[in-house]
């Protein structure tokens, strides 16, 4: 039984800690949260340069090919320093998506790039409020072109490319199918739009016969957003687990320093009892993502389930544990000063991204049902 | 990161599995129904595992154990709680904790009369710790030891004492020095459930069932030699018992989650089955992420004894969350039932009525070994490094402090 980091990963983990702590503290973080960039050139120039970016992606396409286990482990870092960079976007949405679906020439001609920073990717799903389904895109694929709107997309106003998903004219059926679309080509607009975590770029993106590459299988767009939701599924968690962790430490380290009525706040029962739970939140989610990141790095046939038990586990304790490091800040935790609600902010932004808490416990109960000895012959 | 084991592990889990299908009685099902039945099983099941050198393998050889590692300790339980799925809890107090304890703190004497027997479960085992007054607050333990020539005359009630009716022997924290503060007033001793002066009631618990008993202690005469440590040293011998008094590493789904999940699936709620229904799904989703953190945790647990380490502070959040667990999964399988859920005969009640016993009975496992509020003081004060309460017993003479129904200003 070895259920744990290994030597190699914890070294990049504190490797990785350490980078971040020299080259993304919390007041470069705010340089992006409150100034006018989109994310931060610095950071993202340091991170392509050790490889992050490539860690998962294969030697042959120009990668590290460490790893999602590693992948994971860097995740979880970047979660806990706010890191305001589109890493996600890149590594885990275009680069995932173009790994799973894309032609041999596809990917020798993306994954190199994204693999050395030289290319930020993006996926382009939701068009406004709602959940995303079939007959809720209206975005139309014809003639290789695109026409429509997104909104929003991660990193939308910085990325290079985006994976698009549209309503394919020429599917019988008009399904849903996958397009490349470079972002600063005819025929494409974009915006900067504000939002809950000013950490993150987002923007609205508006594409009027833009020109577009089919991205596998044409009608089977949905399917594919559905496998590469469920890898990110499992990064994100990780980045959540590092929000969460960072809280409850803000949390603890607050209680100890803290004095009321003649003590150190953290001697009083209500915040004892508060930072427990934080903790046990916090424990279970990380056992979750640990098996989740197992299942993606192996690509075994539990992922489905053990990708959304990793994201709901994990948007719960980052759920918590932000909201109540605020709480044990007391008025300091609700000025715009402390940085706790930079980490209630994104808990937020990473618990609606890939859709919120509601629509991943459907899937997770319909995958349990699944899984039951017997589902196959009760289904017929 | 991978769940196989190592060679040599592998190697301990054959020659495990191999004693066990060897010698597990095949007819052990039908013969475990009532607690008295359960408790004969046992005996027999130990003496065969202690011929087979099988019996608290984790004990040192000296004590005829096999001076097993944590891991393989844990591969056995595994192993084991597959084959003979009768739960051990009946010897868990002498085998699991007053044995551990006598290693340590015993005279050589006592180790001689004492651990051969409970190896073999001839002699089976209870715990007389908490009274009616103290739970939490062990060590405002009341029940006195008065010294009398060369023994001691114990006078007292304990409480939640599982299994005494069935009991041998008692391990028993007493009060000999009420003039000094509480922790230094305390001694240790072992009782012989049979004397005279030893009287054994059940409690009626809130489900109606007695599970546990009173124990009244009068003028029981114990011999300084049933004296274990030092006078006034009982506090510290409490604590190593205590420290053994860990559930383990659980087994895989010990919630029946899998059985909820049946249930909804197969009680229709209107026109559908109840895992269709929006708030049960959300409920069962919660539930599953619990279930499978624990899950996971214990996988960690197990990494470390399986590296020959001690198991890393996650190890203490096991049974605050499945007491929670037990409680909330219960609710909801009484909710679904509707109406009907009210209904506690066994021939109308879904499942028997399964569900709302345990609606009774599960609410036990949030106080018993340790409350929620002590698990989460734990967690605070020992993982996470936070201050102690401000306390004020721990000063003054116990026979100062105030206790419950006095008023003071």
């Amino acid at each position: 039984m070895d259920f744990d980091l290994s030597e190699e990963q914890q070294l990049l983990k504190d490797q990785a800690r350490k980078f971040l702590a020299d080259q993304c503290p919390p007041a470069e973080v705010r340089r992006v949260f409150e100034g006018e960039e989109s994310f931060h050139p610095d950071v993202w120039r340091g991170i392509a340069e050790l490889g992050w970016l490539g860690t998962a992606v294969p030697e042959e396409y120009g990668g590290v090919g460490a790893g999602y286990m590693e992948l994971c482990v860097l995740a979880e870092e970047l979660g806990r320093a706010l890191a305001p960079v589109p890493f996600s976007s890149t590594a885990y949405l275009a680069a995932e998506a173009i790994s799973l679906s894309g032609s041999e020439e596809q990917q020798r001609k993306y994954l190199p790039r994204f693999a050395m920073g030289e290319l930020i990717g993006t996926l382009a799903l939701a068009e406004g409020p709602g959940m995303v389904t079939a007959a809720s895109l209206e975005t139309r694929y014809a003639d290789g072109k695109l026409s429509g709107h997104k909104l929003p997309v991660p990193d939308g106003d910085v990325a290079n490319i985006a994976i698009v998903a549209a309503c394919d004219q020429g599917v019988p059926g008009e399904r849903i199918s996958l397009f490349i679309v470079s972002l600063v080509a005819n025929g494409v607009d974009r915006q900067t739009i504000e939002t809950l975590d000013p950490g993150r770029g987002h923007a609205r993106i508006d594409l009027d016969n833009a020109a577009a590459e089919p991205l596998g299988r044409p009608g089977e767009g949905l399917e594919i957003i559905d496998r590469v939701f469920d890898r990110a599924a499992v990064m994100f968690a990780f980045e959540q687990l590092g929000g969460a962790q960072r809280a409850l430490e803000m949390a603890r380290d607050y209680a100890l320093e803290r004095f009321a009525f003649g003590r150190p706040v953290g001697s009083f029962q209500a915040i004892k009892h508060k930072l427990a739970d934080m903790y046990v939140a916090t424990e279970l989610a990380r056992s979750n993502c640990y098996y989740g990141a197992w299942a993606l790095s192996v690509d075994a046939s539990e992922l489905p389930v053990a990708a959304a038990t990793a994201r709901l586990s994990a948007i719960k304790a980052n759920h918590l544990c932000t909201k109540e490091n605020i709480q044990i800040h007391g008025g300091m935790g609700f000025t715009w000063e402390f940085d706790c609600h930079l980490y209630y902010r994104r808990a937020k932004l990473l618990a609606l991204t890939l859709g919120g808490e509601p629509e991943w416990q459907d899937r997770l109960i319909d995958r349990l049902r699944r899984q039951r000895p017997n589902a196959e012959q009760a289904a017929q | 990161m991978n769940f196989d084991d190592t060679l040599e592990e592998a190697e301990f889990r054959s020659r495990a599995r191999k004693w066990l299908d060897e010698n597990v009685p095949s007819d052990w099902r039908g013969r475990t129904t009532t607690p008295a039945d359960i408790v004969e099983f046992i005996r027999e099941w130990q003496a065969r595992k202690a011929d087979g050198g099988w019996a608290c393998i984790g004990w040192p050889k000296t004590y005829d154990g096999q001076g097993a590692t944590p891991m393989e300790e844990a591969i056995w339980g595994q192993e084991e709680g597959e084959l003979a799925t009768v739960s051990s809890f009946p010897i868990m107090i002498g085998v699991g904790m007053a044995g551990p304890m006598l290693m340590v703190h015993g005279s050589d004497a006592q180790k001689k009369k004492y651990l051969p027997p409970m190896l073999r479960a001839e002699k089976i085992w209870c715990q007389l710790f908490s009274e009616p007054g103290c739970g939490s607050d062990l060590a405002a333990a009341r029940t006195r030891a008065v010294r009398d020539g060369d023994g001691w005359i114990v006078t007292g009630q304990k409480v939640w004492t599982s299994f005494a009716h069935f009991a041998d022997q008692a391990i028993l924290l007493a009060r000999t020095d009420p003039t000094v503060p509480k922790h230094k007033g305390l001694s240790f001793f072992i009782v012989d459930m049979k004397a005279p002066g030893v009287e054994v009631r059940p409690i009626r618990q809130m489900s109606g069932d007695a599970e546990f008993n009173e124990v009244y202690l009068t003028d029981v005469r114990i011999p300084d030699e049933d004296r274990v440590g030092d006078v006034g040293a009982g506090w510290r011998v409490a604590m190593t018992v205590l420290m053994h008094e860990r559930s383990g590493v659980a087994g895989a789904d010990p919630f029946g989650f899998d059985n909820l999940l049946e249930q909804m699936e197969n009680l229709p709620m209107g026109a559908t089955p109840a895992i269709e229904n929006e708030a049960v799904r959300a409920r069962l989703a919660d539930f599953y992420v619990r279930i499978s953190g624990l899950e996971k945790t214990n996988l960690r647990t197990l990494s470390a004894l399986s590296r020959g380490e001690q198991p890393g502070s996650e190890a203490s959040i096991g049974k605050l969350v499945l007491a929670e667990q037990l409680v909330e999964q219960t609710s909801l399988a009484l909710d679904v039932q509707g109406m009907a859920g009210i209904m506690t005969d066994e021939s109308l009640a879904p499942a028997g009525g399964v569900h709302q016993q345990g609606y009774l009975r599960d609410l036990c496992m949030r106080i018993a070994g340790g409350t929620d509020e002590i698990l989460r003081n734990t967690i605070a004060e020992r993982v996470l490094g936070l201050p102690p309460d401000l306390r004020i017993d721990k000063k003054v003479a116990f026979e100062e402090l105030p206790v419950s129904g006095t008023v003071r200003d």
